[in-house]
């Protein structure tokens, strides 16, 4: 049976409409990332599979008894709440001081349990919010955009971390990347969406697919098999990554007016 | 008996509100509410009022006015106006139409002063039991949902997946601070909760290193000052809620300057 399957979902804030009609489901142990321009639902997807968002119609199920690690996009700790990693990690409760240590270490920073929260740099941020999600003994890690505000080499040491996490747990992943070189070598499967689920399989599949290019292909052409097979031009990815971000969003636009 | 002088009651009065106040000023503090306790207690000069127009207890009318303010905030948060305007608008609404109301019952005198800083010499042992009993309520509520509330400050989302609702608990923390507002009117006064609930928990931040020990060293600081301020009224004959808040404000400044030296570890 599927951790998690999504049915039929659709979200709408208001008259808006962010997602449509999406259906996916999760299998033990695989990791899935799904990709898309600003704007194209993936961080609604993922907050009504948490069941922060309430779906406007569609149905979340969950395995009975799943255990989720959730990481979210953004997480600011106010300077005013004083909050130590271990006290962090112990919420909301019933977690021993022994397994905040095995976690930090099991996210590759044994050494932060007693620093403050708010004194934290952005990669000892996202190591510690690892560490949070692995207390549970998560059957899924849910990671929105867990790397935004990393450095390159933070953000590949990140991922890592993820794939050892899942050899060693065999944890499935779900995760939400704007880094496709990232996404098209670490995914087993990528979801493409754009208020929809545009396309989606394997990276080879999905890369190769005319509905990705639309998104995020338009121009450069062979920039796709640059991200999953010729690591020597990471430093032109950045860049070219960008601008058919950009292209796609003007592209883009009047497709969602007319649907 | 020892309750039969009215400095032994003001005392136990003030610690008792001291006691409630802290956790809850904490999370008035960690989530930027500050004005909520302006906003609550402005509502209950209102129910001051509509309790003496309608000849029920003080106590019935804050409470009902202050509940009402509490539940009007959190239907008004979600709906794309920033808390602080939220708060700015209901608290400014609140006191203007409280005194208006006031205004109108012509046949009553009012002392809106001695409802404005309160009177805690005055205090009965009747509203002592009032007071602790309800501080009671409110430490045994926050200390149920401590967890909740505070994966619900530290962020929505992170809560939900915990299987958590904050609006829920958002609900939870207003009530109580409604009911903590109603009972703190008859000591300090309305304008002078909100400084109850802030001052003390500002002044414990430099010193907590876990929001349980802010909570703690709150309600010791509040306990403090109202201790203080109090044997202070008494010494220099000055009134005693706005001396308990000076003493407050005294420990804060003190906190601020040499709290990093002094935090515990």
């Amino acid at each position: 049976m599927s951790l998690l399957s999504v049915e039929n979902l659709t979200i709408g804030y208001g008259a808006q409409t962010v997602l449509q009609s999406v259906n996916l489901s999760i299998e033990p142990g695989e990791i899935v990332t799904i990709v898309g321009p600003n704007g194209s639902g993936k961080t609604s997807l993922l907050r009504a599979i948490i069941g922060a968002v309430r779906p406007t119609s569609g149905r979340v199920t969950h395995q009975d008894g799943l255990r989720i690690g959730y990481v979210p996009q953004k997480l600011h700790v106010d300077p005013t709440l004083p909050m130590t990693v271990d006290r962090f990690l112990r919420l909301p409760g019933g977690h021993s001081r022994a397994d905040c240590a095995a976690a930090l270490h099991k996210a590759g920073v044994p050494d932060l349990r007693t620093r403050q929260m708010s004194g934290l740099s952005g990669g000892q941020f996202q190591r510690v919010m690892l560490a949070r999600a692995l207390m549970t003994m998560p059957q899924i890690l849910l990671l929105d955009e867990a790397t935004q505000g990393l450095d390159q080499p933070g953000s590949a040491a990140f991922y890592r971390q993820i794939e050892d996490v899942r050899r060693d747990t065999g944890c499935a992943v779900l995760m939400i990347s704007h880094e496709l070189h990232v996404v098209m070598s670490a995914s087993d499967r990528v979801i493409c969406l754009n208020g929809h689920v545009c396309c989606e399989g394997t990276p080879e599949i999905v890369s190769s697919a005319p509905e990705y290019r639309a998104l995020f292909g338009t121009g450069t052409g062979g920039a796709l098999a640059l991200y999953r097979h010729d690591h020597n031009h990471t430093h032109d990815d950045g860049c070219g990554h960008d601008h058919s971000h950009d292209h796609h969003h003007h592209d883009h636009k009047p497709t969602e007016a007319a649907e | 008996m020892i309750l039969d002088d009215f400095m032994v009651r003001a005392t136990l009065a003030g610690v008792g509100v001291a006691c409630a106040a802290a956790p809850l000023g904490s999370f008035v503090v960690w989530r930027r509410m500050a004005y909520f306790g302006d906003a609550t207690s402005h509502a209950a000069i209102l129910g001051v009022a509509l309790a003496l127009a309608l000849n029920l207890s003080v106590f019935a009318g804050a409470l009902a006015i202050a509940l009402i303010m509490a539940l009007t905030v959190t239907a008004l948060s979600g709906r794309g106006y920033a808390m602080d305007t939220v708060l700015g608008v209901l608290a400014h609404s609140a006191l203007a139409f409280g005194l208006v109301a006031v205004s109108f019952l012509s046949g009553v005198r009012i002392d809106l002063m001695a409802y404005l800083f309160g009177d805690i010499l005055a205090v009965s042992k009747t509203d002592l039991a009032v007071i602790w009993g309800g501080a009671a309520l409110v430490v045994a509520c926050i200390g149920m949902r401590w967890s909740a509330l505070l994966m619900s400050t530290l962020n929505e989302d992170l809560a939900y997946s915990a299987g958590i609702d904050p609006k829920r608990e958002q609900l939870i923390l207003t009530v109580a601070l409604a009911v903590t507002v109603a009972v703190a009117i008859k000591v300090v006064g309305v304008l002078l909760i909100a400084a109850m609930l802030i001052v003390p928990a500002a002044a414990a931040r430099p010193l907590a290193r876990t929001p349980e020990g802010m909570a703690l060293i709150a309600a010791a600081l509040g306990a403090l000052a109202a201790v203080v301020g109090l044997r202070a009224a008494y010494v220099f004959d000055t009134p005693a809620g706005p001396s308990i808040v000076c003493v407050a404000a005294v420990i804060f400044i003190g906190t601020s300057l040499f709290g990093r030296r002094l935090a515990i570890r």
